[in-house]
């Protein structure tokens, strides 16, 4: 009996830590991208929230999940474009365009909610995303039903870490990108398009800002409420440097903070060790900040990060 | 479209001299009686007012807005460093009663009440009332929270039930400590587990501490924030709501829950300064079940499906409460997991 249930619990442990990487793990890759093309796009949190608000509301009144998903998507989207009009086509600064671009958003979904649902007593509730159980794979002991027992966007976002790292270093696409970010110039005299490929780094950073945005309120949880990203944003920004801009390494950040969540939490529900709350809240957080204080020594950033490229300036 | 042409010239000429008549007389003589003008009311929020502490604030408001004929205006997610400006905004309005939360704006808040005398000031706030006109409320709910615990340990199977709270800040610990402690009484084997989210504000967080809990034996758990209802469905065991009749959100898993309940609360406030007698003083007493400020949300679906020793042994313990024969303890230190 004993047995059975610690079986439970791993099966249930690790389960959550893929539920609560997956925002992270969109997210992360997300920025990632955007930071391989130079740009330190600091509205992630905005964007995250503005999405799960449109994505929300389209799910609220179409009844379409996949539709929610897809205007979150494109919510994101727009916003990179706001934030490539301010840091690639205006030069400005990354660092104030990003937070006002998080201030606008997280005010502008703020402004909506309540357009669009007034002041509801109870709050708007859709019926969210149900696991799908994969055919074959999550008959397999012990990892089927924690992999394989999952979200549909949660295996999307399985599929999206490899095929990020394709991208990145296999195409032409990603060379070009990584090449904007470390050194512009060259890309340029090459006869690559900084401007161009800025921006479709900042439009795809938004979509996948805009899919964490939606797992969030659509799949974890099936409301949007205000705080429902919580700073999932401004991990997702360390867990870049973490990673050392790598898809894969930040996608192991991003699973190794949840972990350390889910563990928190079932610390906070046991007895065993007794601790203040703050302690176990802290953790994630904390080792985060260690992790990444450790791994980052040899971590370089895209030498072009936070560098607008002006053609005409030499 | 003859009929209105018809009205004689003179008839109408004689009707608008009288109506001026009534008017220039009256205005002197009828001023005083009909206490003209509505009462002017603003509540300044830190949160949204989704955030269920502050809701039912709004709420017992928009009640005064139409059953007492008071003017209401509010303003939300007002940061702290806004607080005073907005707080003002509203004393130089002519406001005449400013309520609010004001716990994350404390001092802010207190410090905005010395410059304006003469307005009755009443906040929620974890400490007390300062002359001579800042008052204070809090969420005393901890008498329902009692009576909700008794039916978590009746009803739950595994002996284990939880609680799953935003921080361990007083207003939270003596809600989470009266439910173990009804809990306790009923059933003396029952174990609890807390866990705290580190914020009022993050579902997904609250459902996952949840699911936590739920993986770990719990099958009655304390929904004191949104998120762990959501849980509690996915997993099919018991919950019971915080703050206001959230059984919708769960009706087959919902049993009932503490209800908060401002408009004893705010109806004498209004009524005190309406009076022109308001004082400094702590309105926490009428958010007790006595006063009708705090109650046991209904059963709804659980009215047939809970048994009916355990109604009987709550209806019995909520008389007690009533009549001032027993007393639910105020614990406020930080509860711990079993």
């Amino acid at each position: 009996m004993n047995e059975i249930l610690s079986q439970i619990f791993q099966v249930g442990f690790f389960a959550a830590v893929i539920r609560i990487a997956t925002p992270l793990v969109f997210g992360t890759l997300g920025e990632l991208f955007a930071e391989r093309a130079g740009i330190l796009n600091l509205g992630i949190e905005g964007i995250m929230m503005l999405a799960a608000m449109s994505g929300f509301s389209t799910v609220f009144f179409t009844g379409s999940l996949w539709l929610g998903v897809l205007a979150a998507v494109l919510t994101g989207v727009v916003a990179g474009l706001v934030m490539g009009l301010l840091t690639v086509s205006l030069g400005l600064s990354q660092h104030v365009s990003g937070i006002g671009l998080t201030l606008l958003c997280s005010g502008l979904s703020f402004y909506c909610y309540r357009l669009i649902f007034g002041q509801p007593s109870t709050l708007p509730a859709i019926k969210p995303f149900e696991t799908v159980a994969l055919p074959v794979l999550a008959e397999i002991p012990i990892i089927g039903p924690i992999l394989f027992n999952q979200f549909a966007l949660v295996y999307l976002a399985m599929l999206i870490v490899p095929a990020a790292a394709f991208v990145l270093f296999h195409t032409p696409w990603g060379l070009n990108l990584r090449t904007v970010g470390e050194n512009p110039l060259a890309a340029f005299s090459a006869g690559v398009s900084v401007t161009a490929m800025r921006y479709q780094a900042l439009l795809l950073s938004g979509a996948l800002m805009g899919l964490a945005g939606a797992f969030l309120c659509m799949a974890q949880y099936n409301a949007y409420t205000f705080g429902v990203i919580s700073g999932r944003g401004w991990v997702c920004i360390a867990l870049i440097v973490f990673g050392q801009w790598n898809p894969w390494k930040s996608a192991a950040g991003a699973i190794l903070f949840a972990c350390i969540d889910a563990l928190q939490l079932r610390l906070q529900a046991s007895s065993a060790i007794n601790l203040p709350y703050q302690v176990f809240l802290m953790l994630p957080f904390v080792l985060t900040i260690v992790g990444m204080a450790l791994v980052s020594r040899n971590a370089l950033a895209p030498a072009a990060l936070l560098k607008p490229f002006r053609k005409e300036a030499r | 479209m003859g009929s209105r042409k018809c009205l004689p010239r003179t008839t109408g000429l004689i009707l608008i001299a009288s109506l001026v008549a009534v008017l220039v007389l009256g205005s002197g003589l009828a001023a005083p009686l009909l206490a003209a003008a509505p009462l002017k009311v603003a509540a300044v929020f830190e949160t949204p007012i989704e955030e269920p502490w502050v809701n039912q604030i709004h709420v017992a408001l928009l009640r005064a807005k139409k059953d007492l004929g008071v003017q209401y205006e509010w303003s939300e997610s007002v940061k702290s460093a806004d607080f005073a400006r907005v707080m003002r905004e509203y004393a130089e309005k002519g406001y005449q009663l400013i309520t609010g939360d004001a716990f994350g704006a404390e001092r802010i808040a207190r410090r905005v009440a010395v410059d304006y005398p003469k307005i009755a000031f009443v906040f929620g706030s974890g400490i007390g009332p300062a002359e001579p006109n800042f008052g204070v409320f809090d969420n005393w709910i901890h008498e329902p929270a009692f009576l909700s615990g008794m039916i978590a340990g009746k009803m739950t199977k595994s002996n284990t039930i939880g609680v799953v709270a935003a921080m361990p800040i007083p207003e939270v610990n003596r809600l989470a400590n009266a439910f173990y402690a009804g809990a306790k009484e009923v059933n003396p084997k029952v174990k609890c587990k807390f866990s705290f989210i580190g914020s009022f504000f993050d579902p997904p967080k609250a459902k996952e501490a949840a699911l936590a809990q739920i993986e770990a034996g719990v099958d009655v758990i304390y929904a004191e924030r949104f998120g762990v209802i959501e849980a509690a469905k996915e997993k099919g065991i018991l919950a019971i709501s915080n703050m206001s009749d959230q059984s919708s959100l769960g009706p087959d898993n919902v049993i009932t829950g503490p209800v908060w309940d401002m408009w004893p609360t705010v109806s004498y406030m209004v009524n005190l300064v309406k009076a022109g007698v308001f004082t400094a003083q702590d309105f926490g007493g009428f958010s007790f079940m006595s006063k009708g400020g705090s109650y046991l949300a209904p059963y709804h679906k659980f009215e047939t499906k809970l048994p009916a020793d355990v109604k009987d042994l709550v209806a019995k313990r909520k008389q007690e409460i009533l009549a001032g024969t027993f007393r639910v303890n105020i614990d406020e230190s930080i509860p711990k997991s079993d």
